[in-house]
């Protein structure tokens, strides 16, 4: 059954997209991703224009980071105050993100470049992870204790000035490092189109060390926000977001969270992590092909302004 | 894909033909000299409204030739091709080389005036009807409609190379599309033509032109205007976006919020 929509202006099938939604839901509830890493490359495979697709995709992922975050309120896994200061950083950065967007743009390369950083991020993030899950599920078999937290272990940035008690999570750090995070993630979502989930989750394991239960909760709440506020500068700046196409992805994508987050409640810390790193290294793996690959054809059509 | 059959052509036509007959056998009978042909085409309803339902559509026009030759229409000698031109935009294509392995942006060309969508039909194989030369004259098909370079005076070479590119890159889009036979004689005068609208047919205003031949040689071009346009909640979606975007996005987000929290209330597994 087609639809058409209206900022896109083409028609699509309507169950391609609620199947795309639920998919991609169903693993945003099972690791604490909001899934716009999944979502962008998903719609413009299927012929959305990029930008669209990087705004759209934003929006749809308000939706199933709002519903995951009001089930880990619920159970109290969301350490708010690390959110907000995370979130303090997370406006700076994707202000900035979207002034280096639209300077990308002119230059005509901004395909590039995203696809360039989508690669060396979602590549390094997997790829640590993956190696760090296995091990860690390694020890768990030969009967030893998990390594990943242990009290007197942590580095020089968690040493800095300004410190700040974050009780939900057990941590007593500096704002500095969490600041920065806050900052960098949200200047790569502003480029990428993504909450950055894909990032945060493993940057509070490893780098701050959060509880991995607390991470998810958190990392949901606060790519709430982040993806909140692309929609608006992406709809006040370039009306790029397609509510009849993000609804339709949302629908979709609520249902899958549901039961993606029942799933996650099932599995062990460590083989989440695992799962979660193999998807993020196959998304690079297909992107960094498309990059090498010859193209179908050898020429793009681009509008003047390089969207 | 459901295809919707618009009908937009009329009789119109019709009563000049009817009414030509008569004088033309007198006109036939004073002087061997015969009235020159004339195509005609009339729509209907100047306006195509796209629905959510959408997914493109066969547009159907009809039309008539004035003071046809009978002798020629017999033996075939009349051909009919009809166009739908979309709205013209600025745009730019790119060719992509490879750079340490990797596939970049290399070189472009920047074109003006460039029809967004472009259909043609034709009574037979467009070889069959005239030769490439009267389609340059005339800008006519997708394989000869002129598209302007912004830089005219660049490398004729490349500016070639481009072109084709261009076609090439539409044609395959679905975007331009040569429909041949799909221009019908239903009587010696009468004619149908079916054209494909797209499921990405641009909106704005759509030019829909008539050109006949006789015996390979071009004798008359007629045409007509035609709006595509949004219906009325997707008309309404796509002004607030670019009228009020600030509110839209606000909207946006809250229907976002409302749905993941009824979904929620729904789903709730705990």
């Amino acid at each position: 059954m087609g639809i058409y929509l209206p900022i896109a202006e083409m028609s699509v099938n309507i169950f391609v997209l609620l199947a795309m939604g639920a998919a991609v839901g169903f693993l945003s509830g099972m690791f604490g991703v909001g899934g716009g890493f999944l979502i962008t490359p998903l719609l413009i495979f299927y012929n959305i224009p990029p930008a669209i697709a990087v705004a759209t995709g934003a929006n749809q992922v308000i939706a199933s980071s709002f519903s995951g975050t009001l089930a880990h309120l619920k159970r109290g896994t969301v350490d708010i105050k690390l959110g907000l200061v995370l979130l303090a950083g997370g406006v700076v950065g994707s202000s900035i993100g979207a002034y280096v967007f639209a300077i990308l743009r002119s230059f005509g390369q901004l395909d590039l470049a995203i696809s360039l950083l989508y690669v060396v991020f979602l590549g390094t993030v997997g790829g640590l992870m993956l190696i760090e899950s296995l091990n860690a599920i390694r020890q768990a078999r030969a009967g030893g204790t998990p390594a990943l937290k242990k009290s007197g272990q942590h580095n020089w940035i968690l040493r800095l000035p300004l410190k700040m008690r974050f009780r939900a999570s057990k941590l007593f750090v500096s704002v500095i490092p969490v600041l920065g995070l806050g900052a960098g993630i949200g200047f790569l979502a502003a480029i990428m189109g993504v909450g950055g989930g894909f990032i945060m989750v493993p940057a509070l394991i490893y780098l701050l060390k959060v509880p991995t239960n607390v991470v998810i909760g958190t990392s949901l709440f606060h790519i709430m926000f982040t993806t909140a506020y692309t929609t608006l500068v992406q709809s006040t700046l370039n009306q790029t977001v397609d509510i009849v196409l993000a609804f339709l992805l949302m629908v979709g994508g609520v249902a899958g969270a549901q039961y993606g987050a029942k799933m996650g409640q099932r599995l062990r810390g460590d083989q989440l992590r695992a799962l979660l790193a193999a998807l993020v290294l196959a998304v690079a793996l297909r992107l960094a092909f498309d990059m090498f690959a010859a193209p179908g054809s050898a020429y793009l059509i681009a509008s003047p302004d390089g969207s | 894909m459901r295809r919707a059959a618009l009908l937009v052509g009329m009789m119109l036509a019709f009563a000049p033909a009817l009414c030509a007959a008569p004088l033309q056998a007198l006109a036939q009978q004073d002087a061997p000299e015969q009235l020159p042909e004339n195509i005609q085409i009339g729509l209907s309803t100047n306006r195509v409204t796209i629905t959510s339902d959408f997914s493109g559509a066969d547009l159907t026009i009809f039309g008539a030739i004035d003071n046809a030759d009978p002798q020629i229409s017999r033996q075939g000698g009349y051909d009919v091709i009809v166009v739908l031109e979309g709205p013209a935009q600025p745009l730019v294509i790119w060719r992509r080389a490879r750079i340490l392995g990797v596939w970049v942006n290399a070189q472009s060309q920047s074109f003006v005036n460039v029809p967004l969508s472009y259909s043609v039909a034709t009574t037979r194989a467009p070889q069959d009807i005239t030769n490439p030369d009267s389609y340059k004259r005339l800008s006519l098909g997708p394989a000869y409609i002129y598209l302007q370079p912004e830089d005219r005076a660049g490398d004729a070479a490349t500016i070639a190379e481009f072109t084709a590119a261009l076609r090439e890159r539409k044609l395959a889009v679905g975007l331009y599309s040569e429909n041949i036979g799909g221009v019908q004689f239903l009587s010696q005068t009468l004619f149908r033509a079916t054209l494909n609208l797209p499921p990405n047919v641009p909106v704005g205003t759509h030019k829909a032109r008539a050109f006949l031949f006789r015996n390979g040689e071009f004798m008359k071009e007629t045409s007509s205007s035609l709006a595509i346009v949004k219906a009325g909640f997707e008309q309404t979606v796509y002004r607030t976006a670019h009228e009020q975007s600030f509110l839209y996005g606000l909207f946006a987000v809250a229907i976002a919020m409302l749905t993941g929290w009824m979904g929620r209330l729904i789903f709730r597994k705990d």
